[in-house]
């Protein structure tokens, strides 16, 4: 049919459009192979790995992808002695030049109380107008307090009806000097038009002092249009300035790359994603913008390894927790029954009840029904957080807390408790059966496969019971199964886009002077970090990173990085020369697929593209390097 | 035939890839269309979270909702904008859904209450994963019901027959046919031209069972858009998007369907709908859910506005995993309930008017002694659009074990 059309179309303009269209409607027909099935996985599963593969899988699977010269050291120093540092990361030292990376961002070590005044939000800001909270010392953020006083202030002006603010008001607003008093006009030129490379060699060659009282001169819109040129400590000067909350998302982002890039603990890191996973908390939702820094520090990443039931605990009693889900206003529910006073009264409020079972522990086929979850609600009403808005710590509040007797999954918990009962809850959910093996099962679809053997969910769910939850040993039964170590489970997961992002930099040795531009393209990929609303975290199934969007969005990162146009990170690219062979050794540490052989080995018969940066391009945008 | 190789050999080749005149794509797709030369379209909205139905369409007639909810209630209609807005005297919409009464007044606006999945779950994962496998209560459906909505097509379909809007593909989108997630309409290309095509050649070939058939798919969809790329896109009607993620999804769902690239079936969803604190009733105007519905209305309204006509082809249907206790709870919120309220809008829709069975709000009709009942199964509004507006009658495969819904006559 479609070859009349095409004769057609030479003779008549009018069966042009009929004829193409079958040729375009022709495309797509071709498609048939997402109905391949898989293999026969249980045979693979069965099927162990050759040496050479085995340290390579193990990269794979246990870090954020092997940098140029993993797989000699891991050699050298022998997989199992190996497997066992990453699984003693306490024992292993970190990358100093990381620790000194961290050092600068400071609002990682701060507590709650500490972040939310120094980097304070739209309420702090209203408290300190109003007198309730006292003016910081620190130069920078006084000025960028006292600048958002002035903004706070002219808007409750507007609204009080006001017609016309008052005539100083918005003059306030304006630097108190002049830019070009503070800066030479060849300075000044620079900052006006001068190109990023300009911008960033100024900024370099200035001391702290004059950059400080340049930011202070300029308005909210230059300073940002110096950002991009910026080195990383000024960056962080000039949110402070312009939206000091800011800095907070900035250093947990920049954190959290430099940290899948350069940790020397990477089974470590990739356990504290899965974990933070698990036990997601979303960023946007009010006092949690401050609160999580904490809450990845102490209630997250100190137990990647270790004992399920204390993990438990740490999120249950930490303010990010019971904010994201609502805890910490739910009370018993006659509290305010006589009380005429009160209009709106308190109450019991489900939502951390039933997602503890449902996602923390038991899963939701776990065995519990809708009056376990308001009973396990009874159990933590009380649990709160001593002034939420402030950065306050956990709070248990007798008053609050219903005093009936509650029965859990069968378990009576008798009347007239306190704090204890929520604990023996987790008590209660840390040992059931249905807990080891919904853990274990996310720990097998994370680390071996989307859809594990089931023999291998059950002897790490075993451990999981006979270890009272101990992470670290769970681990070591995977880790000492041959289904992990089988052809079944062999680059048989996709990358997330945290992974593969990482992974690309690590493969490239890229130097990342700063991981905000990265963690950014991880956004674009599909997964903002600490950005997931749902409190089921990011999926740890590969099908869920497979679509058209995210593709295009993988292969266009894979340009721009190659190819050094990602802000903040170097790539040098001098030693891979052009050979596409070469080219994929160096940086997937194995050869790549004929298919993808083939399409590169055409694109350099152009000579335009015979270049090392197109060439590492095409590799980690294959979808080879797409698999680990 | 290798289809690269035909491609070469083609006139598209002689075109160019990226050049295809308005005129030609518009033409095309349109030649096999049963009806007037236009196919129907179908766009299905998930208010994911659980949308609190009782306050987006206010039963103010019933004096249990008044009762059950003493802060958390939208006032009766009064006139003010701090009320409901009456629609028959015993429903009424948010305040914040006022966009919405124009449509509902033109008749293109239908509303069914007591509407959902008959699944007893009150996990949002499930309910949501049920409600686009369009199988309650089975979890072995591995592809979605607006997949398989899709009528069987005899000649080869356009790579945008079906669209996902936003960062991945939506579950109710996933099987047997092709499928794109866009999450920007101008961002669908690799920005290297030489780059894509070394890309292209991978992806088509590539083994791999997981990126092989995605991959192909994804260039197909690459070339059409390459067409709608070069205009920037002004909505039509002084139709005025609101901020934010769900009103850029609805405009560039307008944009594809008026650029006749061949959508039959899209999909977008908004977030933020779990209020279990906070919906202050007494002043509809603040507040999470007053935002998130404004945003919502005015998306709604913007989309119909902007497709003008087109609407003709149109049908949108709005749907949330389950809806929330009729009883507020301690922090003026709502937890997680039963049945909700569902939208449908469009051209052939017999709006204007409230479907459903109303259960009342007695604590004896009540479900589980807390939440709405359910009267209507998501199926019976789904099934007859599917069946009715898209022209795929065989409803057994679509929603399979549930082969004879009840239609509602919502549609002309």
């Amino acid at each position: 049919m479609t070859f009349n059309g095409y004769r057609l179309m030479k003779t008549s303009s009018t069966f042009l459009a009929p004829a193409l269209c079958g040729i375009l409607l022709a495309l797509p027909a071709a498609a048939s192979g997402k109905t391949r099935k898989p293999a026969d996985d249980a045979k693979l599963f069965q099927k162990k790995l050759p040496k050479d593969e085995q340290i390579l899988h193990a990269l794979d699977r246990l870090t954020f992808g092997p940098r140029p010269g993993d797989i000699e050291r891991v050699k050298r120093i022998g997989l199992k002695k190996w497997l066992d540092q990453q699984l003693h990361p306490d024992r292993l030292a970190e990358n100093p030049v990381l620790e000194a990376q961290l050092q600068a961002l400071e609002s990682l070590r701060m507590t709650p109380m500490e972040a939310v005044q120094h980097y304070p939000s739209q309420q702090m800001i209203r408290a300190i107008a109003n007198g309730k909270q006292p003016m910081p010392d620190d130069l920078l953020l006084r000025a960028s307090v006292e600048r958002l006083i002035t903004r706070y202030k002219v808007k409750q002006a507007e609204a009080a009806g006001l017609a016309a603010p008052p005539p100083d008001a918005n003059a306030e607003l304006e630097p108190v000097r002049a830019l070009d008093e503070v800066l030479a006009p060849g300075e000044l030129e620079t900052i006006r038009t001068g190109n990023a490379e300009r911008k960033h060699e100024l900024l370099e060659s200035m001391p702290q002092e004059r950059i400080e009282d340049m930011l202070i001169a300029m308005n909210p819109k230059q300073r940002t249009q110096l950002f991009g040129a910026a080195p990383s400590p000024i960056r962080r000067e000039i949110m402070l300035l312009n939206s000091p909350q800011q800095v907070v998302a900035y250093d947990l982002l920049d954190s959290k790359m430099l940290r899948a890039v350069e940790s020397t603990r990477q089974l470590a890191e990739e356990l504290d994603d899965f974990w933070f996973n698990h036990f997601n908390v979303f960023y946007e939702k009010g006092s949690d913008r401050f609160l999580i820094p904490q809450y990845e520090r102490e209630a997250i990443r100190p137990h990647v390894l270790g004992q399920f039931r204390d993990l438990l605990e740490a999120t249950a009693k930490s303010p990010a927790m019971l904010f994201f889900l609502d805890n910490f206003e739910s009370v018993r529910p006659d509290i305010d029954a006589n009380d005429k006073k009160r209009k709106v009264k308190r109450g019991l409020n489900e939502n951390y009840g039933r997602e503890l079972m449902e996602l923390h522990t038991l899963g939701v086929n776990g065995g519990y029904t809708q009056k376990d979850v308001t009973e396990v609600a009874r159990c933590f009403t009380g649990w709160g957080i001593q002034e939420p808005r402030k950065g306050g710590g956990f709070f248990y509040n007798d008053k609050l807390h219903d005093k009936g007797e509650k029965i859990v999954l069968g378990h009576v918990i008798a009347a007239g408790g306190g704090i204890d009962d929520g604990e023996q809850v987790l008590d209660i959910l840390a040992r059931h059966p249905s807990t080891a093996h919904f853990i274990s099962k996310e720990l097998a679809q994370h680390f071996v496969a989307d859809n594990p053997p089931e023999s291998l969910v059950n002897r790490m769910a075993q451990t999981f019971r006979s270890t009272n939850g101990s992470i670290r040993e769970v681990m070591k039964t995977m880790l000492n199964s041959k289904e992990f170590w089988s052809e079944g489970a062999y680059r048989a997961k996709l990358k997330s886009p945290f992974e593969m992002v990482a992974s690309s930099a690590r493969a490239l040795d890229a130097h990342v002077i700063d991981g905000w531009a990265l963690a950014n393209q991880v956004g674009t990929l599909g997964e903002p970090l600490y950005r997931k609303l749902e409190p089921t975290g990011y999926s740890n199934l590969s099908s869920e990173w497979v679509n058209s969007a995210a593709l295009l969005g993988r292969m266009n990162f894979a340009l721009q990085l190659a190819q050094n146009h990602v802000e903040s990170v170097k790539v040098d690219v001098s030693r891979f020369g052009d050979d596409p062979s070469a080219v994929a050794k160096m940086l997937m540490f194995r050869a790549m697929s004929p298919q993808t052989r083939a399409a590169i080995d055409k694109a350099l018969e152009d000579k335009k593209q015979k270049n090392p940066a197109m060439v590492a391009a095409l590799v980690i945008g294959s979808p080879d390097f797409q698999k680990r | 035939m290798n289809r690269r190789v035909f491609l070469k050999g083609s006139a598209l080749a002689m075109f160019g890839v990226g050049f295809m005149p308005a005129w030609l794509s518009r033409s095309c797709y349109a030649a096999d269309s049963s009806s007037g030369g236009r196919k129907k379209i179908l766009v299905a909205i998930f208010q994911r979270g659980a949308v609190d139905g009782l306050n987006m369409v206010v039963p103010f007639g019933e004096p249990g909702y008044y009762a059950l909810r003493p802060s958390i209630a939208i006032p009766k209609p009064d006139g003010t904008p701090n009320s409901a807005v009456d629609l028959d005297g015993f429903f009424g919409l948010h305040p914040a859904l006022a966009p919405l009464k124009p449509m509902y007044d033109a008749q293109h606006l239908a509303i069914v209450d007591a509407v959902g999945s008959p699944d007893p779950t009150r996990s949002h994962f499930d309910a949501q994963d049920y409600m686009e496998s369009g199988t309650p209560g089975y979890k072995g459906a591995t592809d979605g019901w607006l997949n398989r909505a899709l009528p069987v097509q005899s000649g080869p379909a356009s790579p945008l027959r079906a669209v996902s809007l936003g960062d991945s593909l939506a579950r109710t989108l996933r099987g047997h046919n092709d499928a794109v997630a866009v999450r920007s309409l101008n961002d669908f290309q690799v920005h290297d031209a030489r780059g894509a095509a070394t890309f292209e050649s991978m992806y088509e070939n590539s083994l791999d069972t997981m990126l092989h058939g995605t991959g192909k798919e994804t260039f197909n969809a690459v070339k059409i858009m390459q067409s709608i790329q070069k205009q920037a896109y002004v909505p039509a009607n002084g139709a005025n998007y609101p901020n934010g993620g769900f009103g850029k999804s609805l405009q560039q769902i307008a944009q594809l369907i008026k650029a006749n690239v061949g959508v039959e079936v899209a999909f977008a969803d908004i977030g933020g709908w779990d209020t279990h604190v906070n919906e202050t009733g007494g002043q509809p105007s603040t507040g999470q859910l007053a935002n998130n519905l404004a945003q919502f209305g005015q998306a709604l309204a913007a989309f119909y506005q902007d497709l003008g006509d087109r609407m003709e082809d149109v049908t949108l249907v709005t749907m949330s995993e389950f809806g929330r206790t009729v009883k507020e709870n301690g922090d003026r919120g709502t937890d997680h309930g039963h049945a909700n309220v569902m939208f449908v809008l469009g051209g052939d829709v017999r709006g204007g008017k409230i479907y459903g069975d109303w259960p009342g709000l007695q604590e004896e009709q009540l479900y589980d002694g807390r939440d709405l009942a359910l009267t209507t199964d998501f199926r019976d509004v789904l099934g007859e659009l599917v069946a009715r507006h898209l022209g795929n009658s065989n409803l057994k495969s679509v929603f399979p074990g549930y082969e004879s819904p009840k239609f509602r006559g919502l549609l002309v």
